[in-house]
């Protein structure tokens, strides 16, 4: 099966400081990656690249085998920890605006049957992240956790072939960080989605992947500490059994990032 | 005891705090009119109400003999379009060069330099240029008041458009939406309670340069009838004009700010203030 997103060897370097080396990783079809490490190791990067906000140095960044474009699209989608949604439209408006962008290129509205069927499809992708009595509300209006509801609703309305999410519930208190795990372990099983998630919750990471990577630097000079990158240093395949158990080396990353 | 910046005056109290200067400082005029007069009956300086009241039957029921309108009418009529023209051809250019420079990088980078270097030139000091290229028409004195008004504009909603967070536009990206789109339908409906708070702002600096291009070279208009009438001490025309033109600035903010309340809900907190 071809990997819905591969690094190839990919290095990201700004002059002579080092953010990723050498990282190569496929990410298979249906799979829940997680990524963990310690601030300032080049998690986001990750993310960064895969959107094609940002091109890699060297190496080559591939969705479906084919080069990515050098600029987001519609065939990944994307979850921040804030701002991911748009102030100044409703619930469904937010949901509604991929149809707009697909249907209406010139004028973003659509109308009449086009419209009917937009809204349809939005309404019910909200009822699966219980958003459906907010439809009329406006962001401001909801709660942090509520906001990300309608992130991923929003997202998952172009249906991308890969979802990105990162550190989607890190601003998110702990109760409801949990309803929030809940809600996308249901999604991505229902629509069989690909997800790619950046952490720095060990625990989180652990929970929902079916693959953790950690990121850190291998080496590490004391003089320079920009001269060498980070790469994927541990990358554990998980199968239910395994779940309880966080090995020891991403324990002690943990601790000390 | 309370500090007293805790200390916070409400409903009627805040009313009439907020009426009591008002108050006083028409009492203060009340009383030194009345100390002139006593003095000198024939004074222009201080006029009474009653004299002002009936100068301003004069300029603002009675026909002018030799126009046939009605003077006040007149200049208001005058002094509002040119108003109007100058702010609307502002406020279309700053959505449009707002937008470009805030949202693309090859704009801030061709048109940003252009922008700061204009909005750091004195508006009054291309006057003369202005009236020798337009000559002493209309055109002139909506030229002054756009070039005074716009740059700050532009630079004001470059920079609001610019701060709208990263996530939102990548976000749109991901959704498929093409420059113009996000452009469109992410950008403008955010510029747009901006732009109306940019043009509450520089309503005040419109009317200096619309008062000062009426004083210079006009025959009709509110700033011309001032300039005109000082000639005369006319005090008591000159004070209900500026009153006036008070009046009408307060209630073009107010429209402004009821536009902005209604049509962009989101942008302004359920609670009033922003």
């Amino acid at each position: 099966m071809t990997p819905v997103l591969s690094f190839r060897n990919v290095w990201v370097e700004y002059g002579d400081h080092v953010v990723l080396e050498k990282v190569s990783l496929d990410v298979a079809p249906g799979a829940f990656v997680s990524i963990v490490g310690p601030s300032g190791a080049g998690k986001s990067t990750f993310l960064r690249l895969a959107l094609g906000q940002e091109a890699p140095s060297r190496g080559e960044i591939l969705l479906d085998g084919a080069p990515i474009p050098a600029e987001p699209g519609p065939d990944r989608g994307v979850v921040f920890q804030r701002y991911s949604v748009f102030p100044h439209m409703t619930v469904l408006q937010n949901v509604m605006f991929g149809a707009r962008c697909d249907q209406a290129p010139l004028t973003g509205l659509l109308t009449g049957a086009a419209r009917r069927q937009a809204r349809a499809e939005a309404v019910a992708i909200l009822e699966q992240v219980g958003l459906s009595a907010s439809l009329k509300a406006f962001p401001r209006a909801l709660s942090g956790g509520m906001q990300q509801r309608l992130a991923i609703a929003q997202a998952l309305i172009t249906k991308p072939r890969i979802l990105l999410l990162d550190e989607p519930f890190g601003a998110l208190d702990p109760g409801v960080r949990l309803d929030m795990h809940e809600l996308i372990t249901g999604l991505w099983r229902e629509h069989g989605l690909t997800i790619l998630m950046v952490t720095h919750d060990i625990k989180e990471a652990f929970k929902l992947g079916t693959r953790v990577i950690a990121v850190d630097k291998r080496r590490h000079d004391p003089h320079a500490p920009h001269r060498y990158g980070s790469t994927a240093v541990y990358d554990f395949p998980l199968d239910d059994k395994q779940k309880t158990a966080i090995p020891r080396e991403i324990a002690a990353m943990a601790s000390s990032g | 005891m309370r500090r007293l910046l805790n200390a916070r005056p409400r409903g009627g109290g805040r009313l009439l705090l907020g009426l009591l200067p008002i108050a006083i400082l028409v009492l203060l005029y009340l009383v030194a009119s009345q100390a002139r007069h006593a003095e000198n009956p024939r004074d222009k300086i201080l006029p009474t109400p009653a004299a002002m009241g009936q100068s301003m039957e004069i300029m603002a029921l009675q026909e002018d003999p030799r126009t046939g309108e009605i003077p006040l009418v007149a200049d208001t009529k005058a002094s509002l379009t040119r108003l109007g023209i100058a702010v609307g051809a502002a406020a279309a250019t700053t959505l449009v060069l707002g937008l470009s420079i805030g949202l693309l990088p090859y704009a801030r980078a061709g048109l940003g330099p252009l922008v700061a270097t204009i909005s750091v030139i004195p508006p009054i000091a291309v006057l003369p240029i202005l009236f020798i290229v337009f000559g002493l028409g209309e055109t002139a004195k909506i030229v002054l008041i756009f070039v005074g008004i716009t740059p700050f504009m532009v630079r004001d909603l470059a920079s609001h458009v610019a701060a709208i967070p990263e996530e939102q536009i990548v976000k749109a990206q991901t959704l498929g939406a093409s420059t113009w789109l996000v452009a469109l339908q992410v950008a403008l409906p955010q510029a747009m309670p901006r732009l109306i708070d940019s043009v509450r702002f520089s309503l005040g600096p419109a009317w200096v340069f619309l008062i000062s291009a009426e004083a210079i070279a006009s025959d009709v208009g509110l700033g011309y009838r001032i300039f005109l009438v000082r000639r005369y001490l006319a005090m008591d025309i000159i004070l209900p004009y500026v009153a006036w033109i008070s009046l009408l600035a307060v209630i073009i903010d107010l429209l402004l700010l009821t536009w902005s309340r209604t049509a962009f809900r989101w942008a302004h907190a359920p609670g009033g203030r922003r």
